[in-house]
């Protein structure tokens, strides 16, 4: 039993060390878990990268975004990570203050984007926008506008996620604030009749959703797309607002200490090419910052008329006081 | 034996806790007056104490009956896989908790379905404090029932048999025996419970359908993700440990030493058992205990079967993700077992065993994520690099494991010593010898079982693999995680059903291993 | 309380025990018994570890359900009838005290299961520690007392009891030769003077020859000589000659 187990150890630590003894260089790219999994992007952009770059991408991936930049904030000027993949505009502000990174010194205007993009430190690689999605089986009358939803039937529930630990929670939070302003208190307070749970993150609220909890969960305009394509089911849609839908950029950044600097360089110019954009919509299932191959696939929504998005630095410096604001609302 | 390396083990236990707070102290002083005048603050303590009282409180009283049907029950066919069953539900992570418990009682579950179909409307029922309450006692009360459970068959034959002939009633055979009985366990179970309930995390965030029922651990999430205020979250960690610290200690003075009891070597007809009402009574609760913690796991097995399952066993991730899993796993384990084993030792006679339980018992109510945001500091500043990280969630699942070693071998430890002290130092058996020859092979099963539960809960484990994510280190709860972030629902059930499985297949596998063939 | 027998007036019939083709399964060994015992008589038994002496009295006591024969205790079979209700009882080698309850509510059991206790009772309590020589130890705890001590406490219980059947099953095996035969004595006082009938089971034949005045030897679940005690020590069988190591 005991010479079992001492085999095992030594086989874990054998096989991490075995991995160093390369001779390409290596770049190290800090991302989020999804990213690198087997349905996400990583599999395919190491492929297309280390074919070009006479190098090792390693990528290692943490929880989420905001983990991402807890993480990098832990370990400082001695982190290992060239470049950081996977923050977004909630969080650019913070990351850009920490001086933890460094311009990229870029050209990015051939990059379609609805906004116009002027961050020095970061390049984005994919968009979305936040949506009340729902089955049109289930829901005969869905929401028509943000006010409907605040407004509307306490009977058909919603399933949101919690801004302390989720993206999306997040967003609905910034969402509500912009539209609402000061009022935004007292929308919470309305709308929590209709909240049948907040989940920690998002996987767990769509998941509710899937298994029929709830009629309306918050999610992406994008996610109807993913079962249309991969599942051939149409029967899930996202409601759109007149208000607008509140915007997420996700975006990469060189870290200022990179051991790997021309390679880090090399990458971000890739990110913004066909071979890693072609990637993004099926497999992320966002909207890609160029043009692909082919085209978006047809079940894509358009981009919705009207974006929402609050300055990062205004995030940066309100976040908290709002986040407060919103756990005095929904804890009453 | 010396209790020096005891006394080295909890030393350096200490150490690490301390070290680790006060990494992220000295990283970022934390404004405590703004913390003190966090009205959110004083919501969450208030709510989280209420949430974990009543979730403890009704498990163990819940998880009494259901002990004492067991224990008039001896052998009926079933009797082991049920109680292997009840082992399940505390290992089992709590995004698949989660989901098993809303396709029970969700709003599209199967119970309303049932109540739908028989004509009773129900409300909602799932979100709020009833759901944490509904997946809280599915999580402790069979594990309270099977501490109960050994407590009851502790109790000498001579006893029963006493008892049938002075004409004991039901009442009074509660009230003489099985009460004094449990009295000795009720505390350290009840002091487990409620830690574990109090930094419960996911569940009551999900099934308390908002940050009314959120515990103190979400606050601790916040503090160290968007405001990256480490210093709030050291204290908030602090703060966490000395509830839960306090409580313990506060229940330490009602937990008795287990009485020495070996009794008649063989199985005792008890006086209670005869007559058809008692015989149905029992049958009920134990029928019911089963359906409360059996229908979860079903569900998530039919989840699983009906998923795609086939894709996800032929995937290599799977079973690279298991394997990782299984080697932390198995590395925790040993650590944990060590570690709490010399603590054991080390504090030997009985009326020297209480500080040692104490701090042995601490890290359950350290949070894991401060813990690991503080290990990690001070990993760094010790320049540390990227393959550690698996190490690292060895140790904290290492540490984590220490309460429940020490809680289930040190009560057989301490028979063990009262019985062969004497005898051994006549002998001069002492150290490795005395180990090896007289306490180890007594004490094989409560430190089997013990192993086992270490290993079955570090599998499941996902706070801490999480912040260090290293490369190739994903593990089987992140793989459901990353299915789900990929709208891959079907795997990730597929996924949930297969670690229940290992999970299930390690703890029994690791029982038997260690602890030998059981018996009867 | 289940009505007791009338120990005091002459019994119409002198046997207190009878036991007919008694048989009983134990793993691999069948026993079976066929015994006779007067009232009043002190019967001692003994025989090697394993051959059936605690089962014997498990069989009286109602512990153990014969596979078939007859069980008669005072003139009444015992078929079906639950330990409580037999006129018997048992003082084991340990655990006859429970370690939470103090002494008089360990003695007290013996006269109320619930320990509701009137005063009369109380008092009755009382006389049965003092009797046995624990007078004024009432609160003490079991685990404060000696190993003496404590059989002494469950002496008194089985005197306020008041069953006309008396089973030690070694009570007294971990106390000194001495102690042994002081507390045989307090038995034989207190027990007989009340005309209970004891049957105890003994490793020692000196305490045999000391207490009893009958002997019966069991070995491999069967009575294998049986007589007064005496005459089975000054010339005993095979089998008893072999066992307590004369040739």
């Amino acid at each position: 039993m005991k010479r079992i187990l001492a085999l095992i150890l030594i086989s874990i630590i054998g096989s991490t060390a075995a991995s160093r003894a390369d001779d390409l260089p290596v770049l190290t790219v800090y991302t989020y878990s999804s990213f690198v999994s087997d349905w996400g992007p990583g599999p395919a952009v190491k492929k297309a990268f280390e074919a070009e770059c006479a190098c090792k991408l390693n990528f290692v991936a943490v929880e989420d975004g905001v983990v991402l930049l807890s993480r990098l904030r832990l370990e400082g000027a001695s982190s290992p990570a060239d470049v950081v993949l996977g923050l977004d505009t909630n969080l650019t502000a913070e990351a850009a203050a920490t001086g933890l990174f460094t311009p990229h010194k870029m050209d990015l205007s051939a990059l379609q984007l609805p906004i116009a993009w002027h961050d020095a430190d970061f390049v984005p690689y994919d968009f979305g926008y936040f949506a009340f999605v729902y089955d049109t089986t289930k829901l005969k009358n869905p929401p028509h506008s943000l006010a409907d939803l605040v407004g509307g039937a306490s009977s058909d529930k919603i399933l949101i996620e919690d801004p302390r630990s989720s993206t999306p929670g997040l967003g609905l939070l910034l969402w509500i604030k912009q539209v609402y302003g000061d009022q935004a208190a007292a929308v919470w307070q309305k709308l929590k009749p209709r909240i049948l749970t907040v989940s920690k993150s998002w996987d767990e609220a769509y998941g509710l959703f899937l298994k029929g909890e709830a009629p309306l969960v918050l999610s992406y305009t994008t996610s109807p797309a993913y079962h249309i394509i991969e599942e051939k089911k149409t029967q899930y849609a996202a409601a759109e607002f007149p208000e607008g839908q509140y915007m997420q950029v996700e975006v990469a950044g060189i870290t200022a200490h990179a051991r790997q600097p021309e390679l880090a360089r090399k990458f971000l110019t890739f990110m913004v090419s066909k071979k890693f954009q072609d990637a993004i919509p099926e497999t992320n299932w966002m909207f890609p910052v160029t043009a692909v191959t082919g085209g978006l696939p047809s079940a894509f929504p358009p981009l919705p008329k009207k974006t929402l998005m609050i300055a990062p630095e205004d995030i940066a410096a309100h976040r908290k006081a709002w986040i407060d604001e919103w756990l005095a609302a929904m804890s009453q | 034996m010396t209790g020096l390396p005891g006394a080295a083990v909890a030393a350096a236990l200490l150490l690490i806790l301390g070290g680790a707070l006060a990494a992220l102290i000295a990283a970022a002083p934390p404004d405590l007056a703004a913390i003190a005048a966090d009205s959110y603050l004083h919501h969450v303590l208030l709510f989280t104490s209420l949430q974990a009282g009543l979730s403890c409180l009704l498990s163990v009283l819940l998880a009494i009956p259901v002990a004492r049907a067991l224990a008039r029950r001896g052998s009926f066919t079933g009797r082991t896989l049920l109680l292997r069953l009840f082992g399940l539900p505390m290992v089992m992570p709590a995004i698949v908790t989660v989901f098993a418990m809303v396709a029970l009682y969700g709003e599209s579950g199967w119970l309303h379905w049932l109540m739908a179909n028989a004509g009773l409307s129900t409300g909602g029922f799932l979100y709020g404090l009833s759901g944490i309450l509904i997946a809280h006692i599915f999580f402790n009360m069979p594990f309270a029932a099977r501490a109960f459970l050994a407590a009851l068959e502790a109790v000498p034959g001579e006893s029963w048999r006493l008892a049938s002939q002075l004409g004991m009633n039901g009442r009074q055979i509660f009230r003489l025996i099985e009460w004094p009985a449990l009295k000795g366990s009720l505390g350290s179970v009840a002091a487990l419970v409620f830690m574990l309930c109090f930094a419960s995390f996911a569940i009551t965030l999900t099934l308390g359908g908002g940050p009314r029922w959120a515990s103190l651990e979400a606050a601790i999430y916040q503090a160290l993700r968007y405001d990256f205020d480490l210093g709030r979250a050291a204290v908030l960690a602090l703060l966490q440990l000395a509830i839960s610290g306090a409580l313990l200690l506060g229940l330490h003075r009602f937990v008795l030493p287990a009485p020495v009891a070996l009794g008649l070597g063989r199985p005792i007809a008890r006086p209670d058992m005869a007559g058809q009402g008692g015989l149905a009574l029992d049958a009920i609760v134990i029928a019911l205990a089963a359906l409360y913690v059996g229908l979860p796991v079903v569900s998530v097995i039919i989840a699983g079967a009906t998923g795609s399952l086939v894709g996800v066993l032929t995937a290599p991730a799977t079973w690279q993700a298991a394997g990782i899993g299984v080697a932390v796993a198995l590395s925790a384990m040993l650590l944990a077992t060590f570690g709490a084993l010399l603590m054991i030792a080390g504090s030997g006679r009985l009326s020297r065993s209480g500080p040692f339980q104490f701090i042995a018992s601490l890290p359950l109510a350290a949070s894991p994520l401060a813990l690991g945001a503080g290990l990690f500091v001070l990993l760094t500043r010790f320049g540390g690099t990227l393959e550690m990280g698996l190490g690292l969630v060895a140790l904290i699942n290492g540490l984590m494991g220490m309460p429940y070693i020490v809680r289930v071998v040190a009560p057989a430890f301490r028979d063990s010593a009262e019985r062969h002290d004497r005898l051994c130092a006549s002998l001069g058996i002492a150290g490795w010898n005395r180990w090896r020859l007289i306490d180890g092979p007594l004490l094989r099963r409560p430190i089997g079982l013990a192993m086992a539960l270490v290993a079955a809960l570090s599998l499941g484990d996902l706070g801490a693999i999480a912040l260090f994510g290293t490369p190739n280190t994903t593990t089987l709860p992140l793989l459901i995680y990353q299915q789900l972030a990929a709208y891959h629902l079907d795997a990730a059930a597929a996924t949930a059903l297969l670690l229940v499985a290992l999970t299930f297949g390690c703890f029994v596998l690791i029982e038997r291993l260690v602890g030998g063939p059981a018996h009867g | 309380m289940v009505s007791s027998p009338k120990v005091d007036s002459p019994a119409p019939d002198p046997i207190m025990l009878t036991m007919s083709s008694v048989t009983f399964r134990y793993e691999e060994m069948t026993m079976s018994f066929d015994l006779q015992v007067a009232a009043g008589e002190c019967l001692a038994i003994i025989g090697p570890s394993g051959a059936g002496k605690s089962t014997l009295l498990s069989l009286i006591a109602g512990f153990e359900r014969p596979e078939s024969g007859r069980i008669l205790i005072d003139g009444r079979d015992m078929a079906g009838v639950i330990p409580a209700r037999r006129p018997v009882t048992s003082l084991f080698q340990e655990h006859n005290l429970f370690a939470h309850l103090s002494l008089a509510d360990n003695v007290g059991l013996g006269l109320d299961p619930g320990l509701a206790l009137s005063t009369p009772q109380r008092a009755a309590v009382a006389e049965a520690l003092a009797q046995v020589g624990l007078s004024g130890l009432e609160a003490r705890k079991p685990g404060q007392l000696s190993g003496g001590e404590r059989q002494r406490a469950a002496l008194a219980r089985s005197l306020v009891r008041n069953k006309p059947l008396l089973l030690l099953d070694e009570p007294f095996a971990a106390l000194g030769p001495a102690q042994r035969r002081e507390m045989l004595d307090l038995v034989n006082r207190l027990a007989r003077a009340r005309g209970f009938t004891i049957l105890f089971v003994s490793h020692q034949p000196e305490d045999a020859r000391h207490a009893a005045g009958r002997t019966i030897f069991i070995e491999a679940g069967r009575i294998q000589a049986d007589g007064p005690t005496a005459a089975l020590f000054d010339s005993p069988g095979g089998a008893l000659a072999a066992y307590l190591g004369r040739d």
